[in-house]
């Protein structure tokens, strides 16, 4: 029995005998060699890994009796699409939209939409008010400013949709072949398909919609697909068509083709699929391995013929996406609660002035004759109303976000961009972030880095952690205080604990120098490695200079171990001497080359041969410097594949002296638990070196072999053969058995690591982001295995990281009973709040690992509280192997349990949905497709701009909004109260102090400009500071600037300039005359005395709030006071019954008198006094932290900022209280390594 | 390349590229103690003297405020005021005497004062209709003259509430036997006589209706001679107001005694209004108020104990400038 037959009996599935599993591989064998010839290559299909991967758990279970009931209705005629232009078996056609609006409901909706805002309804009520004939203000000022404001917001949204609109436009144009008659395909736009058409999807085409694969290049039928958009996983799954429709694959066999499938309605569910095919009068069952499902894309395949089921909106991709909601930031909506508040003021006004009138005219009104009173006239007094100027402002916001050049990637040539601009203040409050993996963190690229062979560590011993933190107590220890020989060094490596050694690094500049050139993942970002997936350099091992070192045996049994126990396949490449490989996983690859820079190099497999192009050992003896390249065939006997629970594979090879080997790779504990006595001579220093690998983020997988005696393999073979022919569910425990008894005694040969590459730049924004006091959670639909070494690159684990892992055991998983799930979930649960309770005074923080299983179970009503908590109270979380809608539900779960404002990131569609439920969705315009940008707020290029966009940019937004915000809560307190004074001289008639065009014209033009270049301009600390002291991002999470206590405040302040301005001008300006020749104040007058005061008041006042003046504000403030009089001038200037009570008012009558001129200074004066008096205060005795650095840059102006000591021990303390991140392993290390000083130091 | 290069650097140095990378140079000033001082300090040093100079334009000015609105009425009937005013056959004549307390330099603006009176009730003020008031009755889109706006179907010009309401009492004064030369020319505003009181509107259909507010015009002399109309017309901002009757363009000495004589026509007792006439001279501020000189004064005075104030805490409990102490994370009380 051949491999083959192994393979091709996994691929027959259940059923078939052992002779049957042969027969059917020789046939196979024989198609493959005629076609190999075609191909030019060995296909996929044949190879272990995929053919042998499991078959689907299917079983024409009850669920085929459900066709045909409600729910599973739909039947589809193959075919013959014309069938399905009328009811009842009309389906839409496969277009798609995902806009929000179309012309028709635009105006209803998005009119909708905008009223739902509390300002603005506040706004349309003015303005509905101002229209009946009581309103004391002309309709035009009340109106022009709402229609401008909701118009602006309404051509946002259009322009938004219309975005859309494009891109589904590029989406629905896609064309695909698809069969038109006599089994000719032609071109067909995807929006034309219709459910029953045959469609033939070609090599890395997306799916345009559901389909049901018919028949592949393969003539077994199957395929690979990515479903990276889909579940975010980026290994190919396989998808294999019924053996009845394999015959379908030519064109020509389509021009007669004709079935009928009938199966379920559409849903959301991405893992199921009930339906049959009746197909040439039989029926047979279709399970969700015939689905091929859109949004994924074919690989590694030629091309897959099938029928679309589901088309456009029907389709289980389009089902499982969410419309995105509208978002609204915290600041907003606090700032609801203001209008709301202001409004109760408003109404508290306007019902004291109704009453008080109503009073008046009952009582004493029909007395003032002069009234001639008719008829009961009550007023309704209104305010000036907010304005909208923040819409503006956060445009210009999110246009400055997406100009900053410091978040510009040269390579890709695209910038940031703020895709909705309402969500910019957000960013300064963001605490949680909740981050995909693959694609986001790293490039889905890996690379081989490290090995340790024979217990020697090659490519680097030091992780860079340990580098760092021997540079930063450099400037500590002085001197080569702990100076040991180099020398020594290598051997010290072995028995001294690895910090010894690092400080024989740390005595010798020279190689630390080295070291950090060559292997410091923080500094490498120039120099990029020359071969991809090979990242190594160590001149002991490259160059063939291998054959120097001692361990001679050990290092090439460790290379043929690289080379040989793989699924790999070589793939020519135009270059003659290097080849390129595919291979199940990435890091395969990366062996596979790294074996072939060590001049062994893989290039040739065949169903049972391996071809090594390799050194010749033997040549060893005779002449030492001689070695010969031969070529060397391993026969390939056995393959003992990988799985999730074993973890480990082996291959069983004899060489051509008939000599067998097993070689075998695996996780360390694995191969450590299998070692043979003999075999653990570098087990000591293999450990050691491999929690240094796993610290710095690596993959770490052991090599182990072991010789065979012929005849203990021909023994262990019959059993292993008995094991793989025994059909049923216990055949998966007996070939496991079978394993366990060869993959024994094993000779431990070393440890290599491959790092899974991060992006450019990411550990340091991850270091930054958790110095301003983010937590970082980790969801990724990987391994966990890969998750945690992820976590360790990044920084978010590190080893003295008390490390919580919640996951089912296999039985509860086998048994599948929720109850005993959630009981041993809640267990574990509570296990590690115990811990944690125990250990909560330790500085050492939590860690919690979840596995996807785990997760479901603990997202369930009544755990997910418990989990949470525990979750919330670890430093970082990382959860593996969760599905998409579960990282929506994370997201939303946290969302709401903490309260906190989250903010997801993530590239691929299957981070739609917690982009969209969370507060500020991230999507990285990375190479995959566009889904997740746009369900985005906000889109990146790559993930380190992070950084800047949150702890620069989103510090100045949160800063600029809610000063901004507060601020106009003062002016329409400030202006709008004037009124109300006035309204209580009036016998509460409902007359305005003011002129109608002065009031427009306040929150239109004459305290909008400062509004906004505050909005845009305002810096409280400049962008480098920013990055310098990460702690000041804290002000946004803690709310500082928008606390009720400062919403209070402010409307205290806007009280108290109000009063001031208002009770001034009365009694300084009346009863008696304002002007030398006698003339008195009147109501014109006064009322433009009283304007100018407040103009100037406001103006000043945002003056005051500025702390960071470019020309920009000076013109805008000093030049809006100036507007005031010149709007004034010349608004008198108009004829009389335009300008009404303006006319030639400021040129002959205020503006002469001296008077006028020193009631504003004073009234300026008085009313800024007691905020300016507030602000003393703080400052000298209370200061907020960036007032503090804005005096230390001011004062260290004069030296150098960045040379001054202060300044950067400031910068490291205020870096000290993170718990994850680069920085805080670099200080958890230093920690480490003066208490072992300081013990050696006694010792001595 | 080098050619791009250039350029790019070129556009590194456009104010639009500083403004889009938000680097513009700008100003931060941060507010040092000193800075808080001389501030301060500085409000004080301002606002102390202009407040002592205020306050002694102010004091410089002489104003005497006789209050006649119920001694103008005959004792009988005290008892029914408003029937007193209404009844036409009863002569209104009326006399004060004023005594002048101190020298007082012409000119001598003569206000009267009308005290609770709602001129500014929205009501009231609405109601007129200026493209009338210069166009005469040709215009005849005056319905915001509501209720008086036609009199027996033909308009009445000036239209409205305000000029019906035309306040119609008359002084004259004497001293000494001979009659003061009050000049009631130049009281209203130049622009109002030149702009907005047409000089060919003349008075027509006023006060001819049943109900009789105030004053009446002189159908003769058009509306931008009409000098107590306009200066009436231009409506007081408060409850209690005064407006210009006239100037005596004589000065008074101290201890002159002037005897008004005076037209009590004016109803104010309808609504429970005072009446009072007023004599101010002026100084280059306007008339007497002492509540700017004061304010300025007090602000002055506050702000230079606040700078003391503020120097001795500041001395006592001081926090050295820039202190790093100060930072969050070096707090104690700081919790992660």
């Amino acid at each position: 029995m051949t491999i083959v037959g192994i393979c091709s009996f996994f691929v027959e599935g259940q059923g078939s005998t052992a002779e049957e599993g042969a027969g059917t591989c020789e046939v196979v064998e024989i198609a493959a060699s005629t076609r190999r010839r075609k191909m030019g290559m060995v296909r996929w299909s044949k190879l272990y890994s995929f053919a042998c991967l499991r078959t689907s758990t299917y079983e024409p279970s009850a669920a085929q009796e459900l066709i045909g009931q409600p729910g599973f209705s739909r039947v589809v005629f193959c075919n013959e699409p014309h069938r399905h232009k009328r009811k009842p078996y009309k389906y839409p056609y496969n277009y798609i939209s995902t806009t929000k609006y179309n012309v028709l409901t635009f105006l209803p909706r998005a009119l909708f939409e905008q009223f739902r805002r509390v300002a603005n309804f506040y706004f349309l009520l003015a303005a509905v008010l101002s229209l009946a004939s009581l309103a004391p203000l002309s309709r035009a000022s009340l109106i022009v400013p709402l229609v401008f404001v909701v118009g602006i917001s309404m051509l946002k949204e259009a322009v938004e949709d219309w975005h859309r609109f494009l891109q589904d436009l590029n989406v629905n144009n896609r064309t695909v072949k698809a069969h038109a008659s006599n089994g000719e395909f032609v071109d067909k736009l995807w929006k034309e398909l219709r459910v029953g058409d045959v469609v033939k999807v070609n090599k890395d085409e997306y799916f345009p919609s559901d389909l049901l694969l018919l028949s592949s290049s393969y003539e077994d039928g199957v395929c690979y697909v990515e479903t990276m958009n889909l579940d975010g996983e980026t290994n190919l799954k396989i998808k294999r068509s019924l053996e009845d429709t394999l015959s379908l694959n030519e064109d020509e066999e389509f021009g007669r083709f004709k079935a009928t499938v009938r199966c379920e309605d559409p849903n959301p569910n991405l893992y199921t699929f009930v339906g049959n095919l009746e197909f040439e009068n039989e029926s047979h069952p279709l399970s969700p391995a015939q689905l091929l499902l859109r949004d994924s894309k074919l690989r590694n395949t030629d091309y897959v013929y099938g029928v679309v089921i589901f088309s456009g909106h029907d389709t289980k991709a389009v089902r499982n996406s969410t419309r995105s909601p509208s978002k609204r930031s915290r600041v907003e909506r606090k700032m609801d609660h203001i209008i709301y508040l202001l409004f109760s003021m408003l109404l508290l006004v306007s019902l004291v002035s109704s009453i008080g009138s109503s009073l008046l005219m009952k009582h004493d009104m029909d007395d003032w004759w002069y009234l001639q009173l008719p008829d009961d006239n009550k007023v309704p007094d209104l305010e000036g109303s907010d304005s909208k100027k923040e819409d503006l402002v956060k445009v210009l916001q999110a246009m400055l976000i997406n100009k900053d050049i410091e978040m510009y990637d040269e390579a890709a040539c695209k910038s940031v961009q703020a895709r909705t601009s309402n969500l910019n203040e957000e960013l300064g409050q963001v605490e949680m972030i909740l981050s995909d993996k693959t694609g986001t963190l790293t490039c889905n690229q890996m690379e081989f880095r490290k090995c340790s062979i024979a217990g020697i560590s090659y490519g680097g011993d030091t992780t860079e952690v340990d580098l760092a933190a021997s540079k930063r107590m450099n400037a500590d220890f002085e001197a080569c205080q702990f100076s040991i020989g180099e020398s020594d060094r290598i051997s010290q490596s072995f028995e001294v604990s690895n910090f010894s050694a690092e400080k024989a690094v740390l005595g010798c500049p020279e190689v630390q120098d080295n070291a950090n050139k060559g292997i410091s993942r923080l500094s490498r970002t120039e120099e990029e490695s020359v071969i991809k997936g090979f990242n190594f350099r160590d001149d002991r091992l490259m160059n063939k200079n291998w054959i120097h070192r001692s361990s001679l045996l050990e290092i090439t049994m460790f290379f043929r171990v690289m080379a040989l126990c793989h699924t790999g396949i070589p793939i020519e490449d135009d270059k003659i001497d290097k080849l390129r490989y595919e291979a199940e996983s990435p890091e395969e690859v990366a062996f596979l080359i790294a074996s072939q820079e060590f001049e062994f190099q893989f290039c040739r497999r065949t169903q049972s041969v391996m071809v090594l192009k390799e050194f010749d050992p033997s040549g060893k003896e005779v002449e030492r410097y001689h070695f010969k390249v031969i070529f060397r065939e391993y026969k390939l006997l056995n393959l003992l594949e990988f799985s999730s629970s074993r973890k480990r594979m082996s291959v069983i090879v004899s060489n051509e002296d008939g000599q067998i080997f097993l070689l075998c790779k695996g996780a360390d504990s694995i191969i450590f638990d299998r070692l043979a006595d003999n075999g653990r001579t570098y087990e000591q220093a293999t450990t050691l070196h491999l929690s240094n690998y796993a610290e710095d983020g690596f993959r770490t997988l052991a090599f182990a072999y072991r010789i065979v005696e012929a005849a203990e393999y021909e023994c262990w073979n019959t059993a292993f053969t008995k094991a793989k022919t025994t059909v049923g569910p216990e055949r998966e425990e007996l070939l496991e058995k079978a394993s366990e008894m060869i993959e024994k005694d094993l000779i431990l040969l070393g440890v290599a690591a491959v790092e899974d590459k991060l992006q450019k730049g990411v550990p340091e924004c991850i270091d930054k982001l958790a110095q301003a006091g983010l937590k970082i959670w980790l969801l990724t639909g990987d391994k966990r295995e890969t998750a945690i070494n992820i976590g360790f690159a990044c920084s978010l684990l590190r080893q003295d990281m008390k490390q919580f892992h919640l996951s089912l055991s296999r039985e509860a998983e086998s048994n599948n009973q929720v109850k005993a799930m959630k009981e041993e979930i809640l267990h574990q649960i509570e296990n590690s709040y115990k811990v944690m309770c125990e250990e909560r005074n330790k500085e050492a923080p939590f860690a919690l690992v979840i596995d996807g299983k785990a997760f479901e179970i603990a997202l369930r009503g009544d755990v997910k509280d418990e989990f949470l908590q525990l979750a919330v109270n670890c430093a970082s979380v990382i959860c593996c192997r969760v599905s998409p809608k579960q990282k929506a539900l994370i997201t939303r779960l946290v969302k709401e349990y903490t309260g906190k404002t989250t903010l997801a990131i993530g590239d691929g569609a299957n981070d739609v949905g917690m982009i969209q439920e969370a507060d500020i969705g991230v999507g990285i315009s990375g190479m995959e497709g566009m889904q997740a940008v746009m369900a985005s707020d906000f889109s990146l290029p790559q993930f380190r701009f992070l950084e800047r966009l949150l702890i620069v940019h989103g510090h100045w937004c949160y800063q600029r909004i809610s000063k901004m915000v507060l601020y106009f809560v003062y002016k329409n307190v400030a202006f709008g109260l004037t009124l109300f004074y006035f309204e209580l001289y009036t016998s509460f008639s409902g007359e305005v102090l003011y002129d109608d065009w002065y009031m427009t014209m306040f929150n239109v033009l004459l305290t909008s400009l400062p509004v906004i270049a505050l909005g845009v301009l305002e810096q409280d600390v400049s962008s480098d500071v920013c990055l310098q002291f990460p702690a000041l991002y804290q002000q946004g999470p803690r709310n500082v600037h928008f606390k009720w206590s400062r919403i209070i405040g402010w409307i205290l302040n806007g009280v108290v300039s109000s009063l001031v301005i208002f009770l001034a001008n009365i009694y300084i300006l009346s009863p008696s005359a304002y002007r030398q020749n006698g003339y008195v104040a009147d109501i014109s007058s006064l009322g433009a005395i009283t304007y100018t005061c407040i103009i100037w008041t406001v103006n000043c006042q945002i003056a005051l709030i500025t702390s960071h003046f470019t020309w920009i504000q000076h013109l805008s403030i000093w030049g809006s006071i100036l507007l005031w009089y010149i709007f004034l001038v010349l608004y008198g200037a108009l004829p009389p019954y335009l300008s009404g009570k303006a006319f030639h008012v400021f040129i002959e009558e205020i503006g002469p008198a001296p008077l006028y001129w020193m009631v504003t200074l004073l009234v300026v004066i008085v009313s800024l006094l007691p905020y300016f008096i507030h602000i003393v205060i703080q400052r000298s005795f209370n200061p907020m932290d960036d007032h503090i650095i804005q005096e230390m840059k001011y004062c260290f102006r004069k030296d150098d900022v960045t040379d001054n000591q202060t300044w950067i021990r400031e910068q490291r303390n205020s870096q000290r209280s993170t718990r994850i991140g680069f920085s805080a392993r670099v200080d958890a290390k230093i920690v480490i390594q003066r208490t072992v000083a300081s013990k050696e130091t006694i010792n001595l | 390349m080098t050619n791009t290069d250039r350029e790019r650097h070129r556009e590194r140095e456009t104010a639009f590229y500083l403004f889009t990378q938000q680097r513009l140079p700008a100003c931060k000033p941060v507010l040092t103690p000193a800075w808080v001082i001389t501030i301060f300090l500085f409000t004080g040093f301002i606002f102390i003297p202009v407040g002592l100079v205020t306050l002694r334009a102010s004091r410089s000015v002489v104003e005497i405020v006789e209050r006649y609105d119920t001694e103008c009425v005959p004792e009988p009937f005290r008892i029914d005021k408003v029937s007193y005013v209404q009844d036409d056959s009863i002569p209104k004549n009326c006399s004060l005497s004023l005594k002048v307390r101190k020298y007082m330099k012409a000119p001598i603006y003569i206000y009267y004062q009308l005290d609770n009176y709602y001129q500014n009730h929205r009501r009231y003020v609405k109601s007129r209709s200026d493209r009338q008031l210069l166009h005469g009755w040709k215009y005849h889109a005056t319905s915001s003259c509501q209720p008086v706006e036609f009199n027996n179907n033909q308009p009445i010009v000036p239209c409205g509430l305000i000029a019906w309401s035309l306040f119609n009492d008359t002084f004259t004064f004497i001293r000494e036997r001979a009659e003061l030369k009050v000049n009631r020319k130049n009281i209203a505003w130049k622009s109002d006589r030149d702009h907005k009181f047409g000089k060919t509107v003349y008075p027509f259909n006023f006060q001819n209706g049943t109900l009789i507010g105030g004053g009446k015009l002189n159908p003769r002399i058009p509306l931008s001679d009409q000098e107590d109309l306009i200066v009436w017309m231009r409506t007081s901002a408060l409850p209690s107001f005064r407006k210009l009757y006239g100037r005596i363009e004589e000065d008074l000495d101290a201890d002159d005694v002037v005897v008004v004589h005076l037209m009590n026509n004016y109803n104010t007792y309808g609504f429970g209004g005072k009446k009072k006439l007023v004599l101010s001279t002026s100084s280059w501020l306007g008339g007497k108020n002492d509540f700017l000189g004061l304010a300025c004064v007090f602000v002055g005075s506050s702000s230079v104990i606040l700078a003391i104030v503020f120097m001795l805490l500041h001395l006592k409990s001081r926090r050295p400038y820039g202190d790093p102490s100060y930072l969050p994370w070096n707090r104690k009380s700081f919790s992660g």
